[in-house]
């Protein structure tokens, strides 16, 4: 595979297209598509490395400041202000902004990607520790258990349906997010539409589109999974 | 620490004074041409809003009243979260055309979500009790949605607007890619604006939206009935409903 086509506009369009007459017409042209498939693969890739790498920071994140504020419970209405705050401010705004910090390319946009994911984990974490009956945790207090035993055995275990509910819904967030984070000089499948001649090219909207949705519920899917592995008590309840 | 206070420095000067624009061809920046885009980015938010409210509110108060539906409003709340908005704005550019109308049918299409799913939750949770007082009262079905679910719903009604009022400002950004002059403008053409003006218009519409969310919370503490303060007793976590309403959308 040759390297990474520079997407100029026009060039993008015009060049080695199967069905030349159909592309000139912007028409949706399936000829096209498989011609120029290979051009989406590193938007892609680039695309799951900044979804990954940003839900994985802020998943580790979040879970920490979730464990912090379950101990310390005063920090939760600060905690939640400050991420509620944040998630408040529009992602192609934050992008812009984080600018004149980090400068363009990744670093900004899993910067402000990883900081999108804090406000759904956190809660999801803090509401799942929350909802772990207190009968529970005294029985195991009961039978010796230390606090941290406590809570890495009885509660995290318990409140994990809700942590890994955050996730998923943070992955399909982040997802969207990153179709954004061109703006912050960032690649990702948001590069395809960047400009004027490319999101009006209808073959390669429906690429790319098709693509980004597809990583969506891909990604959630395989959380799903990771859920069923992980609480398989949550299937024999409900069998 | 200097270039970034620098660099914000000058995007600030950029809100309040023209000057050349990076080829040196035009004018930009000032407030003149700020006010103007905008006036137009809110333009566009508050008709897709408005729109959005009027086709999804009288759907899911009834939907909630007869109790019909719920896998409804949760899947448009689910498809609403994982289609990204720059696909829908690029779907709707490439197959319809560019221009006002057709950024507001995609920004319509994404608020609709938000409130549809606040709305039903909404009405979903007024106790079913009351409702059935209501009606032993003798209040016709239409009087039980608009005195006793409307009004109890519309904390959590306002919650979904906000949310939609949110996302539609921040998507707004990426109307100038289809044709329709905004905010975005100075963020997308980056080789006319420069940094001043990306970073510039980036914090006027933060701090626009973050003004309208602030906004919307006031509003919807003031539409709170006085009964369900006291009942809530400030307690304002308890999450009677699986679909969280903030989880709903994107920022």
């Amino acid at each position: 595979m040759s390297a990474a086509p520079v997407i100029a506009e026009g060039g993008f369009v015009r060049d080695r297209s199967g069905d030349a007459s159909c592309v000139a017409d912007n028409g949706f042209c399936p000829n096209w598509i498989v011609d120029n498939l290979d051009r989406y693969w590193d938007p892609l890739l680039e695309h799951v490395v900044l979804v990954v790498v940003s839900v994985g920071l802020g998943f580790a994140i979040a879970v920490a400041l979730g464990l912090v504020a379950h101990r310390q419970r005063w920090l939760v209405t600060p905690l939640t202000g400050v991420t509620s705050a944040i998630y408040t401010i529009p992602s192609p705004a934050m992008f812009l902004l984080l600018l004149p910090v980090s400068g363009r390319g990744d670093l900004t946009a899993i910067i402000a990607l990883t900081a999108y994911t804090q406000v759904i984990i956190f809660r999801n974490v803090v509401n799942g520790l929350q909802g772990v009956p207190a009968d529970v945790v005294d029985a195991a207090a009961g039978t010796g258990m230390t606090a941290n035993q406590r809570l890495f055995r009885i509660e995290v275990p318990l409140a994990l349906p809700e942590i890994l509910a955050g996730l998923r819904i943070a992955a399909a967030t982040t997802v969207g997010l990153a179709a954004l984070a061109f703006l912050a000089g960032a690649g990702g499948l948001g590069n395809q539409l960047s400009t004027a001649s490319l999101i009006t090219f209808k073959s390669n909207v429906v690429v790319a589109g098709v693509l980004v949705t597809l990583l969506a519920a891909v990604l959630d899917l395989l959380v799903l999974l990771l859920q069923r592995r992980l609480t398989p008590w949550e299937r024999a309840v409900a069998a | 620490m200097t270039i970034i206070a620098s660099t914000l420095g000058d995007a600030i000067r950029f809100i309040f004074e023209a000057r050349e624009s990076r080829a040196g061809t035009v004018e930009v920046g000032g407030l003149g041409e700020i006010g103007h885009l905008a006036g137009n980015h809110l333009l566009v938010s508050v008709t897709a809003v408005l729109i959005a409210i009027a086709i999804a509110m009288p759907l899911s108060l009834w939907l909630g009243h007869i109790g019909r539906g719920q896998f409804i409003a949760g899947s448009v709340a689910n498809i609403g979260r994982a289609v990204p908005s720059l696909a829908i704005i690029a779907f709707f550019v490439a197959f319809l055309g560019s221009g006002f109308t057709n950024v507001c049918f995609a920004l319509i299409l994404l608020a609709i979500p938000p409130i549809l799913t606040n709305t039903y939750v909404g009405v979903r949770q007024v106790d079913r009790e009351l409702v059935d007082a209501a009606r032993g009262q003798g209040m016709s079905e239409t009087q039980i949605v608009r005195r006793i679910e409307l009004p109890l719903a519309l904390p959590t009604i306002f919650g979904g607007i906000r949310l939609a009022a949110v996302a539609v400002l921040a998507t707004a950004i990426i109307a100038p890619l289809a044709g329709y002059e905004t905010l975005g403008t100075p963020i997308i053409s980056f080789n006319v604006y420069g940094t001043a003006g990306q970073v510039g218009a980036a914090l006027v519409v933060a701090v626009l939206t973050l003004a309208i969310d602030a906004g919307f919370a006031g509003v919807q503490r003031l539409v709170t009935p006085k009964g369900l303060k006291v009942a809530r007793g400030g307690r304002r976590s308890t999450r009677p409903w699986p679909l969280s309403p903030r989880r709903v959308q994107i920022p």
